[in-house]
């Protein structure tokens, strides 16, 4: 009980990164891109929510962490956005190849990651490992009093900020994809971008919106990683592939960010499986990492195999919008 | 070309229109201000980290890719590394197959060179054994490249998700491997493999080390060319590529083409793994490919599948990146740098493509750019 109870736990705190890049994916893909470079906007937002924070403990003697705080939530915002907005520039003001300029994004992003997260005390003196403790603990601080209350307390009390927000934002998104006229429209130019044009609708205000958008939504899975998953240090490589199992969870969850929030929760327990099944040797630890991967692949094959509507990516889903090209 | 249409009675400020055609000289020209603004851009970033004088920054960079003879080695080798995973991934492309899985592709290859090399290293000469691996690597990657294809062709199942998920169970399968092979024990990597009889790995040729990567990765790509732009097959890829129904009007298998072509896509990046494990580092890990599947990637895009423009933006691109590489090290930071370099030149170079195919037209200007 107490180990499943664990577990649930470490789920959770897994999935929250994948919920993040995922619901901010989901956004993306309703405009009809396809913005495959949000595993490097994740570690953008990740870093610079980092260096945010950092830079201003540095500054200061008592740093506040709630003032560090709200420095590292700007910086992640505002640094995965300006991720976005290049990707924004190329495919739609210049209609570039939207899987070529993610891919290209993805590398800028880790390579950005890597390289600060790497480099930053370097550059900032020789301070040695970077943490920011302080404002990470105002990431990690849980609701007092009910996180107290056994089992249930530990099971939905027991995180940070930002993983109620993940939650909160993706059932926001489901409502406002489904019952807003801005939702509505916004999938409308997704799935025919020539029909919302002629409906008055202005398309490449709607795709850059929603992408850039959706890429600050994502860096706040970076943002999540950094601060309350890992304490506010850094390790290279360390957010992994998160990324891209963020956009596989997209497929998973039918673009519906309500499913996102199960399928986060899934994904984020069979990554951390192999530590809690008995009797497995190193070796098939190994293969039992595999999992994740495995799902996808077999939602992926059964998602293509059956072919309600409603369950379809949308329908201009990869192509730019170019008014005088039909 | 479509006649503009103004809805409202003000001409808009910048108004956009396809080229009919553009002369290639003027296509080179765009290309290489591109490649211009590129640099002045990375100059920039590596200036405002390292707070160098620019022209040093460059002396630098160049010194990093070509400063000394072990250096150019090094990049001509990556470069070719780069160049025939690009070559590999060209026919998937061409047929739009979104072969993102050239990461997992490379890994089978390598996984399967390094088993090769590891059990069978003492039992055959090693002419015949470079030739087992490069047979068993193909077939490791063409096994990883065909898997998404048969689910194209019969479920048309997303070939982007799947390829990549591939690199991913690749990946695990390597830790998997590493658990046997690891040496010295304990170490979590496998080391060079087969250091004092050097089985398996590529012998000299014209006094280098990197011949035979030279002569295989030369010839695919030369091969890959022919094979593209003279063979029936390779037709056919193109016509699968344009349209689908055109080709099944054609009386093409479309499903039979998918199948063959992910099966050469993924063979060839199996080899690429040869070249990277047996030709190059002698051992393996997660890190193998490196990225450069998805590098490659654009390579083969930007240069519209051209061999010659393949190899000038392998060669620029892994220049620059081992450039940024030495730059990085001298000033005690993260290698990690020649990503963001590879980067922004990824972003310039994709961008100018938007000007090669249309023209802006400025209001009040009485005559086009054209």
């Amino acid at each position: 009980m107490e180990l499943l109870l664990t577990f649930i736990q470490k789920a959770i705190g897994q999935g929250i990164s994948i919920l993040f890049g995922a619901s901010g994916e989901i956004i993306t893909e309703k405009s009809g891109n396809l913005n495959l470079g949000i595993p490097g906007i994740m570690y953008m937002g990740g870093i610079s929510g980092l260096v945010g924070a950092f830079f201003y403990e540095k500054s200061t003697e008592n740093p506040n962490g709630v003032i560090g705080f709200f420095v590292s939530l700007a910086a992640a915002l505002l640094v995965s956005a300006l991720g976005g907005l290049i990707y924004s520039f190329l495919t739609i003001t210049l209609r570039a190849n939207q899987n070529v300029v993610g891919l290209a994004l993805t590398t800028f992003g880790v390579g950005f990651g890597n390289f600060f997260g790497g480099s930053i005390s370097k550059l900032a003196g020789g301070v040695g490992q970077i943490s920011v403790a302080t404002t990470a603990e105002v990431y990690r601080a849980t609701i007092p009093g009910l996180s107290n209350i056994p089992v249930v307390g530990d099971l939905l009390f027991s995180y940070g900020f930002l993983t109620y927000l993940s939650i909160v934002l993706a059932v926001y998104l489901t409502y406002f994809l489904g019952r807003t006229r801005k939702g509505l429209n916004l999938r409308s130019v997704g799935e025919s971008p020539a029909t919302a044009d002629a409906a008055g609708i202005n398309v490449s205000r709607y795709k850059y919106v929603a992408t850039v958008s959706g890429s600050a939504i994502a860096g706040l899975g970076g943002l999540y990683f950094v601060m309350e998953y890992l304490g506010g240090t850094w390790t290279n490589n360390g957010f992994g592939d998160r990324g891209w199992l963020a956009i596989a969870l997209v497929i998973l969850a039918l673009w519906k960010p309500a499913n996102a929030i199960w399928g986060s929760f899934l994904f984020g327990g069979l990554y951390i499986l192999y530590i809690y099944l008995p009797g497995l040797t190193r070796a098939t630890q190994e293969l039992c990492k595999v999992l994740p991967y495995l799902v996808t692949i077999i939602v992926l094959i059964i998602s293509s195999r059956r072919n309600k509507l409603e369950n379809q990516p949308p329908a201009s889903l990869g192509e730019a919008y170019f008014r005088e090209e039909r | 070309m479509s006649k503009e249409f103004v809805a409202t009675n003000k001409e808009p400020l910048i108004r956009i229109s396809k080229r009919d055609t553009i002369r290639k000289s003027k296509a080179w020209r765009i290309r290489l201000i591109a490649v211009v603004l590129s640099l002045i851009v990375c100059a920039l970033v590596i200036v405002a980290i390292t707070h160098q004088n620019p022209v040093k920054v460059y002396l630098g960079i160049i010194d990093g890719a070509v400063g000394s003879k072990r250096r150019i080695w090094v990049t001509i080798r990556d470069a070719l590394t780069l160049l025939i995973i690009a070559v590999g991934l060209t026919p998937a492309f061409k047929m739009k197959f979104w072969n993102i899985g050239a990461e997992g592709q490379i890994l089978m290859g390598g996984i399967a060179t390094a088993a090769a090399m590891i059990y069978l290293g003492d039992t055959m000469p090693n002419w015949l054994l470079i030739i087992v691996i490069i047979a068993v690597s193909g077939l490791a990657g063409l096994i990883w490249g065909l898997l998404p294809a048969i689910f194209k062709a019969y479920y048309n199942t997303n070939e982007t998700l799947f390829t990549l998920m591939l690199n991913y169970v690749a990946i695990q399968l390597v830790n998997f491997c590493i658990v046997f092979w690891e040496n010295p024990s304990g170490s979590n990597t496998v080391g060079i493999i087969n250091p004092a009889t050097k089985a398996g790995w590529f012998p000299q040729v014209f006094g280098t080390n990197y011949g035979l990567n030279i002569i295989i990765v030369l010839l695919m790509t030369f091969g890959m060319y022919i094979y593209m732009k003279y063979s029936k097959q390779g037709y056919e890829i193109a016509v699968v590529g344009e349209s689908q129904f055109t080709a099944r009007y054609a009386g093409i298998n479309v499903n039979k083409v998918i199948l063959r072509t992910m099966m050469i896509s993924g063979a060839i990046c199996g080899i690429a793994g040869t070249i990277i494990v047996s030709g190059a580092s002698h051992t393996i890990s997660t890190s193998t490919a490196g990225g450069r599947g998805f590098t490659a990637i654009i390579v083969a895009w930007m240069s519209k599948f051209n061999p010659i423009a393949m190899i000038l933006v392998s060669v620029f691109l892994v220049f620059m990146q081992q450039g940024s590489i030495q730059i990085a090290s001298q000033f005690g930071l993260n290698e990690n740098a020649s990503d963001i370099i590879t980067g922004i030149i990824l972003f310039f170079l994709i961008g100018c493509e938007f000007f090669i195919s249309y023209q802006l037209e400025f209001r009040k200007m009485t005559k086009g750019v054209k």
